[in-house]
Formats: structure tokens, sequence, C-alpha cells
């Protein structure tokens, strides 16, 4: 049996910082060997977060943290202009001014990593977020499903980049997956990450579609070499979305990537995280298994639209005492 | 540290865990933790205390009540006097106190938690996590079996008092696997924690109270070593449960030796951890965190050693390395530590000893670049690579943070490397093929293996180990034969029951003159043999006289016979279909030469025709039983709450040495050799003297019954020579004796060394022709050992 990691000695290979990963020639013999074990990884999955504990200051700092590597999402047939951009000053201003000042971190200057949306509403929040710092995100390639062809898909690519998306979250086509053509699915990430030029690309697995643990590994190394900038676990419309299962075998497929070729791939787990307590587990699992290298909003996103919420609650408790209440938080 | 120097360095910061409530308890105590003896809380014989504290700290937490000899006299008076009522309740009395126990436990969870990392110095995640939510299970566990004992257990009764010694690597956990099942059976208990760690024993005992418990039913014991020698030597303790160290278990096997008392010890370990090259190599790496840095390594069942193959070595070594730098070491009431304080500075120096003398025979050690607390006593996580099978350091305990490795080259040379090893606790094993794990599981000398997960326990899956880690099983129904007697065993008989009563008739006896020039041989590996010292002993008539010569077997014939069923593994590793096959046709062909073995019975006994036929009959009835049972004394599968198939699989001991009773004549050399075989035992057994002519006309039944070479042996001579030899050999996995009170206190004491299962009689003497007393489940069960295997599943 081969195993991935014996084709690199240990050690040797150069770490490119924050180059954008090129991707690799298509290496099957990297991921064949691949088998992940279920029962250890969720073991693994359910003591990591009871393993290590943020309280008080740095709690708000991880807080804080959560909210500058958000994607702060909307993904619905009603959106509109007027609800794109609400959420896109919500973006810009994530928390009530008066408790950053009450937590002495209002010159931190917090807002979210980027807004995520569909197409059609690309140039409302390009408009919205101008000189902010702030992204714009589009999902693209037939979100959330996929089922279009291949020239479709990568029109729709080529024209949120012309709209102004500086991220282009795609969804693969699961089907590949599923029938094992692994191939396939590299020449297809990489007609997308060509399409997308200078925009980043990030790959949604799925992972609730994909059947196994070792689907998904395997998945997520085939994206890393087309030349994905992160790969995503979901589209946040499958039943199961991001769990910390599925994260822990995509960060593990992403540490040993950066250990083969020194490129670092960035991770978003995307759906289902709602709370500030997983969002810090999510944190956790991040710093134990990849390092804090990847603590920032530059490889590591959370795709949601309802944890904002709970953060700010989270973060007005730590500066009032009370429990706080949702009323309190400015819509987005 | 500001905020914005948090959010950029992403620190976790302290977690620390308030240790306020705890310090009230201790505080409400007087700080000073006494006896809880019949009820009550009780001040120490002498007068003494001593201290305990708290690892990581240095801090002293209490005084604690030095017991003695008196105080031991006191408690086990309490515990006797309380029995009978115990006993007497209904088990939904029974259970409805372990059942109260249990639920306290888990409303004083965390006050439990917090005690038992203050006094143990465990990280306050793992007493939090573990520690503490599998003792309410035991409880409740336990609470059922009391409820249904008597409908599940039917014919089985408690023993009265029960001695109980745990060890300080887990305080309450120890405590509670060994009280529950205790009192669901209906025993009532002395327990003494370890010096170093009796705070959450004194919370437990505190919980009895609470609950009600009839007095005198739990009895806690405090004190060193000197109250646990005394509650092992005293007269009417009726078992002794013991964790801990093999050395002190090998003192307990000979302090207990020949008194009836029953004995479990569960003792130490260097368990193999062996990954294959198709692992999860993360997840592998994940189970070695849990395998040995996992309470500090002071762990009885640790996977401390570290079995890879070559093909992964160095990728896994790596991937170890960068886990170990993760690891956080430090106070064990912060709720992000990994890794805590070991118990106490001598524990510390061992290890640090032993690392030092693995430097020095060539192992290379590496530590990563930790934080480690100024005071307190802590040992960095280490890891030592080179080290081969014969360095001390991959064969002895070394009850620290610290894993050796080594590497094998393919499946069979790892379960070699695994089994190359004095002790037989835990193993676990790391591959995604099931056809491999399922093939090296059950063929590793260990008492709990686990698939792909390690140090992975539950109430209801049997723990304990093989070889120098000791016997017996704790946790299952399989623990629940530790706490119990078979009725029957009461009515065993001071004296032997076959004295040779009848006269044989007048009549000259042709066939008896006949066989006097047959030469009884020794029957080793399946050949007829001449004893190696070629001395020969005269076999008698019941008159007195003499029919015939036979063997004198020595020291020699059994170091031949252990070795022959050492090889007859085929035996041990064919299908239970086939055991049963050979044994229906043992029958057959002894059936068929009825005539000649009535006649040998009627010569050697004394026995009438009609007597010795009717001995005869139940013999042949007696080896259908085994062949019967060979394929239906299944294993189980039990429930534990995870997704897993935890196999409680029955295996053969291995090789059985048997000391036939010497009155039972041919019915006691069949009653005692047909279960080990049915069962898959190699056997070598040593008949009674005055029918040995038996057993060698026997083994010429067996040469015809297809019975593989080696499988059963057997060495005529001198009983209480070759008892001797027998129980000395190493290489020999059980012992069982029937015979003397002298000659069983013999056997306990020398099977000290290797640690082997003995089965002795205490000179108290089985009706072999009864059906309890001769046959049945007891046999089976002595025959057999449980080894659990977990194995996780999920795709």
């Amino acid at each position: 049996m081969t195993n991935v990691l014996n084709l690199r000695q240990p050690g040797q290979t150069p770490d490119h910082g924050m180059d954008r990963n090129p991707g690799m020639e298509f290496t099957p013999e990297l991921f064949n060997g691949l088998r992940i074990n279920r029962s250890a990884v969720e073991r693994r999955a359910a003591t990591i977060a009871k393993r290590r504990s943020v309280k008080k200051d740095h709690q708000t700092a991880w807080l804080l943290k959560v909210i500058t590597c958000m994607d702060l999402t909307t993904l619905a047939g009603d959106d509109t202009p007027g609800k794109v951009k609400r959420l896109c000053r919500k973006a810009l201003q994530p928390v009530r001014k008066d408790i950053l000042e009450g937590l002495g971190v209002a010159d931190m200057d917090i807002h979210t990593g980027a807004v995520c949306v569909y197409h059609n509403l690309i140039e409302t929040a390009v408009k919205e977020l101008e000189g902010s710092g702030i992204s714009v995100a589009a999902v693209s390639t037939g979100f959330p499903a996929g089922q279009i062809s291949l020239p479709l898909k990568l029109s729709q690519v080529r024209a949120s980049v012309e709209a102004g998306a500086t991220e282009i979250d795609i969804v693969i086509s699961r089907a590949k997956v599923l029938t094992g053509d692994w191939k396939g699915l590299y020449d297809e990430v990489k007609a997308y990450r060509e399409a997308c030029g200078d925009a980043h690309i990030k790959t949604i697995l799925a992972t609730g579609e994909l059947a196994t643990l070792t689907n998904v590994a395997r998945a997520s190394w085939v994206c890393m070499m087309a030349g994905a900038d992160f790969i995503k676990t979901s589209t946040g419309k499958e039943s199961v979305n991001a769990t910390l299962p599925f994260s822990l075998v995509m960060v593990r497929a992403i540490r040993e990537y950066h250990r083969l070729t020194g490129y670092k791939v960035g991770y978003k787990p995307a759906g289902g995280i709602s709370k500030a307590k997983d969002a810090i587990a999510y944190l956790v699992l991040i710093k134990e298994e990849l390092g804090n290298d990847w603590l920032n909003p530059q490889l590591f996103r959370f795709g949601a639209s309802s944890l904002l919420g709970d953060v700010e609650r989270q973060l007005e408790h730590r500066l009032t005492g009370s429990y706080s209440a949702q009323y309190r938080h400015p819509m987005g | 540290m500001s905020i914005k120097e948090i959010f950029t360095s992403m620190d976790y910061g302290k977690a620390p865990e308030s240790t306020d409530l705890a310090e009230q308890w201790y505080a409400g105590r007087d700080n000073k933790l006494l006896h809880f003896i019949g009820g009550e809380w009780q001040q120490p014989a002498s007068g003494g205390f001593f201290d305990t504290s708290n690892p990581a700290r240095g801090e002293v937490l209490a005084r604690v009540a030095d017991g003695d000899k008196e105080d031991t006299n006191r408690a086990v008076a309490a515990a006797a006097a309380a029995a009978p009522g115990w006993a007497a309740l209904s088990g939904h009395q029974r259970a409805r106190y372990l059942y109260a126990i249990a639920r306290r436990v888990q409303r004083h969870s965390r006050l439990f938690a917090v005690l038992e990392s203050l006094d143990n110095g465990k990280p306050i995640r793992e007493s939090r996590d573990i520690d503490i939510p599998l003792v309410a299970r035991h409880f409740y566990y336990h609470a059922g079996w009391a409820q249904v004992m008597e409908s599940e257990l039917p014919g089985y009764e408690p023993l009265g008092v029960v001695g109980q010694i745990i060890p300080w690597n887990f305080p309450l956990l120890m405590a509670s696997w060994k009280v529950a099942p205790a009192l669901a059976m209906g025993n009532t208990v002395v327990l003494k924690p370890a010096e170093f760690t009796s705070s959450t024993a004194v919370l437990l005992a505190q919980i009895c109270e609470e609950v009600g418990l009839p007095r005198g039913v739990f009895n806690l014991l405090l004190g060193d070593g000197k109250a646990g020698a005394a509650l092992v030597d005293h007269a009417d303790v009726k078992k002794i449960a013991f964790t801990g160290s093999t050395e002190v278990g090998r003192i307990l096997r000979k302090a207990t030796a020949g008194t009836g008392k029953k004995l479990t010890l569960e003792l130490g370990g260097k368990s193999p951890f062996i990954v294959y090259e198709d692992a999860d190599l993360d997840s592998a790496v994940e189970g070695l965190v849990d395998a040995i840095w996992f309470n500090q390594g002071q762990v009885c069942c640790a996977g401390s050693r570290l079995l890879v193959q070559e093909s992964v070595a160095e990728t896994l070594l790596e991937k170890i390395k960068a886990r170990m730098a993760k690891l956080v070491i430090g106070d064990s009431l912060d709720k992000g530590v990994d890794i805590g304080a070991v118990v106490d500075p001598v524990q510390l120096q061992t290890i640090t000893n032993m690392v030092r003398l693995g430097e020095e025979e060539g192992g290379r050690v590496w530590q990563p670049e930790c934080d480690l607390p100024e005071d307190g006593c802590f040992y960095p996580p280490t890891l030592l690579t080179d080290v081969q099978p014969s360095s001390t350091l991959a064969q002895e305990e070394i009850f620290g943070p610290v894993l050796v490795s080594m590497t094998f080259r393919t499946p069979s040379e790892a379960v070699a490397l695994a089994n190359n090893s004095r002790y037989g606790l835990a193993a676990s094993i790391w591959t995604e093929n099931i056809n491999l794990a399922l093939d090296v599981a059950p063929k590793l000398k260990a008492g709990s293996v686990w698939i792909n997960c390690t140090n992975v326990f539950d109430a209801a899956a049997g723990f304990g180990g093989y070889r120098e880690s000791g016997f017996g099983r704790e946790g299952g129904k399989e623990g629940l034969y530790e706490y119990t007697r078979a009725a029957w065993e009461a009515g065993l008989h001071d004296q032997p029951l076959y004295p040779l009563v009848d006269q044989p008739g007048t009549d000259s006896d042709s066939d008896t003159v006949a066989s006097i020039d047959r030469t009884a041989k020794l029957y080793i590996g399946g050949k007829q043999v001449r004893p190696d010292g070629g001395y020969s002993l005269v076999a008698h008539d019941a008159l007195g006289s003499a029919v015939a010569e036979y063997p004198r077997g020595a020291r020699k014939d059994i170091r031949d016979a252990v070795e022959a069923a050492r090889k007859a593994e085929g035996w041990t590793k064919t299908t239970a279909h086939n055991r049963a096959q050979v044994l229906y046709f043992i029958a057959e062909n002894l059936a068929a030469r009825s005539e000649e073995f009535v006649r040998r019975i009627m010569q050697l006994s004394g026995k009438r025709e009609a007597d010795a036929t009717v001995e005869l009959e139940l013999c042949i009835s007696r080896i259908f039983t085994y062949a019967a049972m060979a394929d239906k004394y299944d294993s189980a599968v039990h429930a534990t709450p995870f997704r897993n198939v935890t196999l409680a699989m029955k295996e053969a001991l291995g090789v059985i040495g048997i000391v036939a009773p010497e009155e039972a004549g041919f019915l006691g050399l069949i009653s005692t050799v047909m279960p080990a075989i049915a069962m898959g035992n190699r056997v070598v057994v040593v008949p009674s003297q005055q029918y040995a002519l038996l057993a060698t006309d026997f083994y010429q039944v067996l040469d015809t019954s297809d019975l593989p070479d080696g499988t059963v042996n057997i060495v005529t001579g001198i009983q209480q020579e070759l008892t001797i030899e027998l129980a000395k050999h190493y290489d020999i996995e059980g012992l069982w004796y029937w015979g003397s009170a002298e000659g069983s206190k013999l056997v306990e004491t020398e099977a000290a060394a290797t640690m082997k299962r003995t089965w002795v009689n205490y000179g108290r003497y089985h009706d072999w022709e009864d059906s309890l007393q001769g046959e049945g489940e007891v046999f089976l069960r002595k025959a057999t050992e449980i080894k659990n295997i977990w194995i996780p599943y999920g795709e």
C-alpha cells in the first residue's frame, strides 16, 4: 500500500509563506492509499474542544477573531439589494460601537472577512463595501447542486469575477466523487481556477453528500492539487453541513498538503455553525491541527449567517456580566 | 496580556477550575480523613495520621488516618457482622442502594472530579470527563446485576467479606470497579485506598452513609501497606481484590496461598500499540495521546510500547513529535491541560532514572520544547526511538509519560514483538483492514484488545490481564464470578469420597495376569516414551498386589511434555466443531473397549463389575457432555455504550497442567482432562498414582481417536514431585490441582512467580459422580479466559 506521506522527505519542503497555492500535477498516488477511520476521527472531534478552555479576555479576543474570519452570508431566493445592503453594513460594523469601546477594542477595526452572496447581488455588495477591505464572495457553478453543464459553470465564474467578486465559492460535482472520477474532478476544478484568474477560489465539497470521510479526504486532495485557495465543507443546503469530524479530515489534508508542497490552503467550514461556543471549538481545532498560521481570514473563514448574532451577545456578556438578548443587537 | 495582544497571539490563557467547594469539604472534615467502619467515622486506633498533598502544587490537603492491624480487625469485624444481613436482602433491595449511590455520584460529580485532580494530580478534564462518569456507570451497571442476580446467576452465592486494595492512579474509578460488583453480588466490603489518594474514597463513604447503606456493608480502611497487609492476612476475609504492581501482586499470591481466599490481581503492563502501514495515521497519533499521555502515563494498560511497520515509521514518528509539541503540561486544575503532575517525587525520580537508562542503552530520547511548571512533580512527554526488544525500557513498565518505539516488517512479526513480554494486559491495533485486525486480535496475549481505539473502558466489559499482568476480570458478567462462588462448593467434602471399600472377588483373572507384561509408558507428543530417569513405580490392585509397573516421570519428562503441549497449537486453533468430533471419537473408541476398561477399573478400585460399568458409562457420558459443549460455550458481545462491537471472546488458556484427583479413578481423569481440551487447551496431566494404569491404557484410546499429537500428554509418577515442577514451569498458563490442602498451598505459592492461573481444591474433595461437582460450566470457565476485543465501526 502506498502511503501518501512516503512520497516526501520529512522536513525538507520550503514554506511558501502566503503565496497562492498554484496546484500541482494530478497525482492520484497521493490520495489513493488514504483511509480515514470514522470512529477515531469522531472521538478526536468529540474531545478536541474539551481539552482546551478559552475564558475571560481570551474569550473576548477569540470571539473577535471569529468575526474577522466570517463570511457573512445570505443565500436565499428572496435576497434583494436592500437585504444585501443591510448585510454589508453589518459586515462593516458587526458589533455595537459601545460594546467595542467598552471592551477597549474600538480601534481594532473589527469587520467580517467577507460578504457572501449569489451572483445577482455582487454589484450591490461591491458598491456597499468599496474601500472597506471586506471581500465580496459569490457562490457559483450552479450552486448549490452543481447540476449544470461545465461551460455554463465556467461562464458563471467569469461573470462573477467580472462583476467584482474577488472570491468565488464553487461547488464540485459530487457525482465525480461518488463514481471515483478523480481526474475528471481535478480537470473541472483546475478549469474553475483558471476562470477565476486573480479571484480566490473556494471549493465546496458538499461533504454531507460524499458518503464517507475517506471520500472527503480524497476530494480535499484533488481540489488542492487543482489549485484551490480554500477548501470548504458545505453549501449550507445539504442535510448535514459543517461538522468537526469533516473539518478534522479536511484540515489534516491541508496540513499534509502543506508539508508536501509548502503551500498553505485555507479552510472554510460552512453551514450549521450558529453558536459562539461552536465557533471557538473550530478555532481550537484549527490551532491544534494546523497551528496559529491559519488563524486569520487569509486562511480561515466561517460561512455563517446567524453566528454573528450569538457572538455579539457573548461579547456584550463579556462586557456587562449579564446575558444579552437578541433585540439589543442590530440586524444584518 | 491585552485583548489586542491575545487577538494576535491567539493563546489559550489559563482556565482554572475552582477548588473552593473542595476546600470547604476538607475544612468540613477538619482536614482529617477518618476510617469509615460499621457506619461510623472512626479515629485510627494508633492515633496516628499522615499528610496527603497535591502533587501539582505541593500543598498539604489533609491528614489521613494511619490504619493498622487493630483498625483492620475492626473493619473486618464490622463487615463480617453485616454480611449475613446484606446477603439476605433481595437483589432488588441491594439494587436500590447501588442505584442511589450512582445517582449521588452524578449529583456530586464536580466535587469528586476536583478532589480527584487535587489529590492525584491528574488533569481535571480526565477526572471530569472520564473517571467520574465511569464511576457512576459502574454503580448503575452493577445495580442492574444486583437486581437480576437470582435469575441470571442461578446457583451462585456471595463470598462474605471482601478485602479490596486499590492504587493511586485512578482512585475512585478503581474503587467503583471493585466495590460495585462486590456489593451487587451480596458481599460486604473493606476498601483500602492508596495512602497518597484517599480523598474521593472518603467522599464515597460519605455517600454510602447518606444513602443509608446498612452499617458495615461498606467499610473504608485508610492507611498504607501495613493496613493492606493486615487485611490480606485476616482470616475472615474471603477474597482479596488487588490492583497495583506485579511485585506486590506476587506477595499477595504467596500470602494468600492455600488459604482458600479468592484472589484477583490486576497488575502492571507494557502494552503494545501496533500501527500497520494501512492505518489512518493521524488517528493513530491521537490514539497514542490517549494511550500514553493519558493520566501522565500512569495507567496500567498504557500503550507504552509503539510497534510501527517500517514502511510508515518515519512518517508516523514525525507526526507523533508534531503532536507531542502541542501537549500542554501544567496544573491539574487547569481545564486546558493535557498532562498534569505525576503522583509524587519518588515516581518522578523513577521516571527520570528509567529514561536515563533508556538513553544509556542506546535509545534516542526526544522531548518537545514545552513549558513545565517550576514547582510540582512534572515530567515532559517523552519519546524514545531506536529501542530494541532487548532494551530494559522495552520490557519494564515505566508508569510515566514515556513512549518507546520499535519497528516491525510483517503482521506476524508485530504479533511476535507484541507478545514478547512478561505482561499481557492490553493491546491496541491500528489498521483499516478488518481481515488483519481480526486475525491479529486473537493472537495477542492481552485481556483487552482495542482496534483503532485505545484505553476505552466500560462497566459492561471485563478488564484484566494475562501472564504477569494478573488474573481475574473486572466488569461485565465475567467480573461477577470473581465475587461469587458456586453454591455446590459449600458441599465439597473434607475427606476423599472414594476410599477403596469393596474387596475384589477371589476369581483369578487371566487378563490381569496378561497385563503384567504390558509396558506402560509416558505419553508425550503423541508418542509412548520411557521416562527420562529410567525408573518405574509399581501399580497395585485393590488388594495391594503388584499388577504392573508404570513410569516414574520426573522433571525432564514434565519439560518434554510441556514442550510437546506448547507445540500442539493446532488444537487451540482448530474449530470447535473439529474438537467436538475428536471428543466424540474418543468416547466411541472408549466404548468399544469398555470391557477392558471395566476390568481395569475393577482391578484397581475393587469395584464390582456393575459399579465399574457405571463409572465407565459416566466417563463416556462426560466426554459426550464436553464434546457437546465444545461448540456451545459461546462468546458474548457486550452492550457497551458507544458505536462498537465489544467482543467478549472466550479463549483457551493455552497449556494447562492437571494433577488429577488421586482418589477418583478413571472418572477423575476424564472429568478434569476433557473440559480442558474441549475448550482448546493442551494438557499435561499427572494422573492418579493408584489409577495410573488407567491413564496409560487410555493413551491407546487417544492414539486412535485423531487427537493431534501433544494435545494430551500423560506423565505418571509421584504426584507431589511432578506438581512442583508444573507449578514452577514458566510455560504453562494454568494449573489445576485436586489433592491435599498442603498441595494446594504449594501450587498457589509456586505459581506466584509466573502468575499462572491456578485452580486448587484446598483439600476439599469433589464428588465426581455428582453432576454439579463433577462437571459443568465452572470447568469450562476455568478452562478459558475472556478477552474483550473492542471494534468500533462506521464508514
